[in-house]
């Protein structure tokens, strides 16, 4: 692996940030990036979670054991549409260790059988009339230990009657179609919505006289975040005060708490909702699942409290999916390579119930970002949501609301236009790249991009890859009959929301709180509203208010996870902790240092205008030995000090962060794979990663998050599907068949880095959480289809699906 | 069944149904919730401990199999060394960057220990072999190999210090026994 | 997370135990050693023993040695214990070649040879190679041993020649001068089942090919040994010509079906390369061989 060091540049001030760096500090001066030191803010630093992790001390839902604990298990369906006749669960009612059997029915009388979905929908919490995908929940039972849980869900007698599924989205629309939301009134089709971005006739326009047009269908297949903690929680209603605590594998937490009290008309100040240690998330944890709210139900029933986990099978077959988007789209360009346009049409498959978690504004998330990285002059997209039946979801496996199916469609479809063109993939790219000048950029459906050198970015890749010798020995190996072949995506992500005019979840603006106490000593803690899932948010938290304060991150105690303790806010999911809660958690922390600044004044008899800020301190200008710690003022802040009129004692603030716009993070990756000729069989011998996140708080934990984002886009290229037969079975319900990739399938990962920090967040952070899950499946197919030489074949390129491509020059979508 | 199962040097007695799976036999019985789970197949590793030195999957044992067996766990790693120092392996975890959700490390960090004691210098390939029935979902694996070779080499720089030092006391005795 | 369904268990403190146990509850009961195979189908409830019977503690059967012109592996040796044999590697690289694309390492150090030929899978690896290497099983009863070829141990998918109160204790494999062996798979990742495999182990004897066994796996019921291919090997003398012909009837004499490992096509494909990929690399070890003896 190779890693420069680059001072970082400092960002920009605008006057749209919420505060400006302080004069006299220069960002270029922050922390090496190879400092092994302890940082006073940014750098490479050690997480401070990891102690608790490598002594086994973590503590995850299925850790925590509560007295008179009782246990849950969901009953599911085996058909994948099917009208429910009737539930017997006297037998297992009659099991000794039951507590509890609670039904579609029982819910029903409780007025909780359906739940609001993230997207304005209803979806069943146990199924009362139809079972609409295969794995839903149709009964709950609750009993004395685990495995008699288990053993009473297989007394519960359901009879079916099977119903025709709607299996292939492709054909959801046909008029024969069985209708598989009649639950919903006057619903005669399965059609979700309509979509549209981006200027239609002027697209036609530009199409209209270009000189090459190339279209592909393509299909993004189903996948799933597959973390490798299932989704679980303890419900625990205290009977007496009527308080419900929930111990939850959610992203979300204050979302899940407001949602519970629209759900089930529970108090808001009633609920407490704690996120503990959370095993990967990777948007699988942001929705609500039936289970949550059966074991909830099970615990107010019971007066007990009950625990949920998840197997692995029907954390697969019911939990939220991503993508599943089947997408034709067109490129139009000149005849030397000048990309004029690109049209798309998407047709979305949401499963049983369309609970994709996005932005309401945006049933199709941000998937409109397909320009990508290039100057072109015009595009248009339309997209159709239809039901099917399959589990509902979409919006999940670090997609960044879509923007992976977005970036792996323009980087196809310029793949594509090269091969047309007889051009090389990167001369192209780089000829039609955003140039550093045009940013801000307004893209040409309504996004504007923050800032960006892209073409520095990709030189970078190609020249840490030696592109031009990788072609040489391509073109040798070629003549051997060896399949080599290098494969290449730039990618720019939209991140961070959001801005609350645009963009809310269930009416709950994209907006986030953070509080900020500096305790009499001087250490501090801070509170967030985000949900770290193994990002190592107690560690950068600790770092951007270091950064600012200059009290040592060590003496900085991040609290999250726990509804109680922190602020509202709407998660981390979309790679939105840093560009959102990280610029809350800046802003916090200047506005604590502007009061420090005028306790600093009271203490030094000086105007605190006369005072500058170093890292840690307030000094005199002018005078540097008149100078006074932030832990001296923490102390003066709660003693005696006589403080200025209108100023509080104590040294906190609070802040809710909107954001003024998105951040783009980008990167250019590269992919080597050699293709066994006669098996199909797929190596990955190099992955070259050029990523920009602009700001970098801990270089380590970014490169940790790339690395494993690059091992997702491995796994959805090559091996990764939720695969249906014609009846809706999920084919896909173990780890035997959901693939995911081990050590022995992906390379030593080469990355690098550049910098451009976002000129409109306080510390020019941009967020990478997602960046390589978004920007890599492109690069890596891109690469096994440069080797076999054919234009397009659909992921997961598995062994005998490059075969056939290779021997057939092309190959079906998988379902 | 009444069984006895050595768990990080220590036995422990319990009353079990047949079928208790060994993994929950630690997380229920003994609250040794540093082993987790993650799938039903014995895909994915997560449940790793070592019995009688060796990986296995501990989902896949049934705790009255492993009646008279010696279990390591997670929660045994360090103070083998005395105190509570952490094990080489699990400070390379926290060195390199091997961890983030940290669901899957203690099953890592077994496997890593279960292979240096076998092959102090194992290559780069040897460890992704070692590790590869254990998934990480967080990682992308590099810096949990890493994470392994840092271990390797702290431990043969502890060993090359340790054979040092008797060489040195020696001397001093023989330096002491001349005056 | 799945568990199973309640059982009995009982732990066998010899063979003759584990037989009378096995024998009094008959269909009921069922060997675990390694479990991998079992203890999953019976999470999902597939499977539903009354009765577990443990043999891991039948060292009796954990042995590797060569007794005349046979190798002798107890079914209770681990896949683990194989892949480390020097023994096994020196007379039979076939399967070390299998050993390390069986399962993973944890899996390999409780996995067993017996467990593996009994689950009667026909994606597994070992039965192939046990086919392609014309072993011998030896099962035991209250009555004494019997002896069946491994070309009549499986009687179909999931189902064996080992009868109810029986129990498969050992494997026989002949040690022969001038031995080749290899084994080729295509998975689809690290730990996959096959999505077909192919084993091949043969002799040369003065230049021209001898005992030939060839053995697929994931190719459909019935590929564990092919005689249509083994005639057409026996006798002759290595050569790319031959090697084609022996992968072209390889391929015809499988029966793969499609499934999301592949489609039969693509499967009867991989029955010919991997078969032919095989057969080089076994002549060549037998070639080394004979030169090592000589």
């Amino acid at each position: 692996m190779t890693t420069v060091d680059e001072p970082s540049a400092p960002p920009e001030e605008q006057p749209g940030a919420p505060s400006a760096a302080p004069p006299g500090e220069q960002p270029g001066e922050r922390t090496g990036e190879r400092s092994d030191e302890r940082p006073i803010g940014f750098g490479r630093m050690k997480r401070k979670e990891d102690p608790r992790f490598v002594r086994g001390k973590g503590r995850y839902v299925d850790d925590v054991k509560l007295p008179g604990m009782l246990h849950g298990a969901v009953l599911r369906s085996p058909f994948a549409h099917a009208r429910i006749v009737s539930v017997d669960t006297s037998a297992a009612e009659a099991h000794p260790k039951v507590k509890a059997v609670i039904t579609g029915e029982t819910l029903a009388g409780l007025g909780l059988a359906w739940m609001p979905t993230l997207s304005m929908d209803t979806q069943a919490v146990l199924a009362t009339d139809k079972a609409r995908f295969q794995g839903q929940e149709v009964a709950f039972v609750v009993a004395e230990d685990h495995y008699a849980a288990r053993d009473a869900i297989e007394l519960i007698d359901v009879e079916y009657e099977p119903l025709d599924p709607v299996v292939d989205a492709r054909h959801a629309l046909d008029p024969d179609a069985p209708v598989i939301r009649d639950d919903l009134e006057g619903r005669t089709d399965n059609h979700i919505f309509e979509w549209e971005a981006g200027d239609k006739a002027a697209t036609d326009e530009v199409f209209a006289r270009a000189d090459v047009v190339v279209e592909q269908t393509m299909l993004y297949p189903r996948v799933h975040p597959a973390p490798l903690e299932t989704c679980g929680c303890v419900a625990s209603m205290d009977p007496v005060d009527g308080k419900l605590t929930l111990y939850a594998t959610t992203q979300a937490p204050h979302a899940h708490r407001t949602l519970y009290a629209l759900v089930a008309g529970l108090p808001e100040h009633k609920i407490r909702v704690v996120a503990p240690d959370i095993g990967g998330g990777f948007g699988n944890k942001v929705g609500i699942y039936p289970g949550y709210v059966c074991a909830i139900v099970g615990s107010i029933v019971t007066g007990r409290p009950v625990k949920w986990m998840e197997d692995r099978s029907e954390n697969l077959m019911s939990t939220s999916f991503a993508r599943d988007y089947h997408m034709t789209g067109e490129i139009a360009a000149t005849r030397d390579g000048r990309i004029l346009g690109v049209r798309v049409k998407v047709l979305a498959d949401h499963g049983a119930f369309n609970s994709t978690a996005q932005p309401t504004k945006y049933p199709a998330g941000f998937f409109h970002i397909f320009t990508g990285s290039y100057d072109i002059e015009a595009a248009h997209c339309e997209v159709t949501g239809v039901y099917t039946n399959k589990a509902p979801g979409g919006v999940a496996y670090a997609c960044s609301f879509r923007v992976t199916e977005a970036v792996y469609l323009i980087e196809r479809m310029v793949d594509c236009l090269a091969a047309e063109l007889g051009a090389d993939p990167a001369e192209l790219r780089m000829r039609n790249l955003l140039r550093p000048e045009q940013f801000p950029y307004e893209n040409k459906t309504g996004w504007t991009y923050d800032s960006g050198d892209y073409p520095a970015c990709l030189r970078k890749a190609l020249d840490l890859a030696g592109y031009e010798e990788l072609r040489k020995e391509q073109s040798e190996k070629r003549a051997r009959g060896q399949l080599m072949g290098i494969g290449l995506s730039f990618f720019t992500e939209t991140v961070g929301a959001g801005p609350r005019k645009h963009m809310d979840i269930l009416g709950l603006g994209m907006a986030d709180g953070c509080e900020l106490r500096v305790h009499p000593t001087g250490k501090a803690v801070v509170r967030l509203s985000v949900q770290t899932q193994g990002q190592g948010h107690e560690t950068t938290f600790a770092q951007i208010v270091a950064e600012e304060l200059g009290i040592p991150p060590e003496d900085i105690d991040v609290v999250h996870g726990d509804t109680d303790q922190t602020p509202f806010g709407l998660g981390t999911y979309g790679s939105r902790s840093t560009p959102v809660s990280g610029a809350a958690a800046a802003v916090v922390a200047r506005k604590v240092r502007d009061k420090a600044r005028i306790i600093a004044g009271a203490m030094l008899e000086v105007s605190p205008d006369d005072l500058e800020w170093t890292k840690g301190r307030w000094s005199v200008k002018g005078d540097p030995a008149m100078t006074t710690t932030i832990q001296e003022i923490a102390l003066a802040a709660h003693g005696a000090l006589e403080l200025p009129e209108g100023v509080e004692g104590h040294l906190e603030a609070t802040t809710v962060y909107n954001p003024p716009n998105l951040t783009y993070p980008f990167g250019a990756y590269v992919c080597v794979v050699d293709v066994d000729p006669g098996t199909g069989v797929v190596k990955v011998r190099r992955f070259v990663a050029v990523d920009d996140c602009g700001t970098r708080i801990n270089p380590m934990i970014i490169e940790g998050q790339v690395h494993g984002g690059l091992a997702d886009g491995v796994g959805m290229a090559l091996m990764e599907i939720i695969g249906f037969d014609e009846d809706g079975n999920c084919l896909s319900g173990s780890f035997m068949d959901y693939l995911l990739p081990t050590a022995l399938e992906v390379p030593a990962w080469e990355l690098d880095h550049t910098v451009t920090p976002s000129p409109h967040h306080p510390i020019g952070a941009k967020g990478i959480g997602e960046s390589a899950t978004v920007g890599s499946p492109p690069a890596v197919v891109n690469a096994v289809l440069d080797a076999i030489g054919v234009r397009h074949a659909d992921m997961p390129l598995t062994p005998g699906r490059v075969w056939q491509a290779l021997n057939q020059g092309g190959v079906e979508a998988p379902q | 069944m009444r069984i006895t199962v050595n768990v990080n040097g220590e036995d422990h007695t319990r009353e079990v149904e047949p079928r208790h799976l060994l993994v929950r036999f630690l997380r229920d019985d003994l609250d040794l919730t540093g082993t987790h789970w993650g799938c039903d197949t014995s895909n994915c590793g997560t449940c790793v401990v070592l019995m009688d030195g060796e990986p296995v999957k501990s989902c896949t044992v049934l705790a009255v199999m492993a009646a008279g067996h010696e279990i390591r766990t997670v929660e045994g790693l360090a103070g083998t060394a005395g105190g509570d120092q952490l094990d080489p392996v699990q400070q390379g975890f926290i060195e390199e960057h091997g961890l983030q959700c940290g669901f899957c490390t203690p099953g890592m960090m077994l496997t890593g220990r279960a292979l240096l004691d076998r092959n102090p210098d194992p290559s780069e390939q040897e460890i992704r072999e070692a590790i590869s029935g254990q998934l990480c979902r967080c990682t992308g694996y590099l810096n949990i190999v890493r994470s392994i070779q840092w271990a390797a080499k702290k431990q043969a720089e502890s060993a090359a210090a340790a054979t040092a030092a008797p060489t040195a006391a020696p001397a001093a005795t023989l330096a002491g026994g001349q005056s | 997370m799945q568990v199973p369904a309640s059982f009995d268990y009982q732990r066998a403190q010899s063979v003759d135990e584990a037989l009378e146990l096995l024998r009094r509850h008959g269909e009921e009961a069922r060997v675990v050693a390694g479990g991998h195979s079992l203890l999953p189908m019976m999470k999902l409830r597939l499977a539903g023993p009354e009765l577990l019977v443990d043999i891991n503690e039948l060292h009796e059967l954990d042995y590797i040695e060569v007794v005349g012109d046979e190798l002798r592996v107890g079914a209770l040796t681990r896949h683990r214990a194989l892949l480390e044999s020097e023994l096994v590697g020196r007379h039979f690289p076939i399967v070390h070649d299998a050993e390390k694309v069986i399962a993973d390492p944890p899996v390999r150090n409780r996995g067993t040879i017996g467990g593996s030929l009994c689950q009667a899978d026909p994606s597994e690896d070992l039965s192939a190679v046990c086919g392609a290497l014309h072993a011998r099983t030896v099962i035991r009863g209250a009555a004494g041993e019997r002896i069946v070829p491994m070309a009549d141990f499986h009687r179909g998918p999931y189902e064996t020649a080992v009868g109810v109160g029986e129990m498969l204790v050992e494997v026989r494999i002949p040690v022969r001068p001038g031995a080749g062996s290899a084994y080729e798979k295509v998975e689809r990742k690290a730990g996959d089942w096959a999505v077909a495999a192919a084993g091949v182990a043969l002799t040369l004897r003065e230049g021209r090919i001898a005992d030939a066994g060839v053995g697929l796996a994931a190719v459909g019921a019935g590929a564990l040994e092919l005689p249509a291919v083994q005639d057409l090997l026996d006798g002759r003398e290595p050569s790319e010509a031959l090697y084609e012909e022996a992968g072209r009837l390889a391929s015809e004499h499988c029966s793969p079906v499609t499934d999301s490992r592949g489609s039969a096509e693509y499967k009867r494909h991989l029955a010919g390369e991997l078969t032919r990929r095989a057969l080089r690399r076994a002549v060549a070890r037998a070639g080394a061989a004979v030169e090592r003896e000589a």
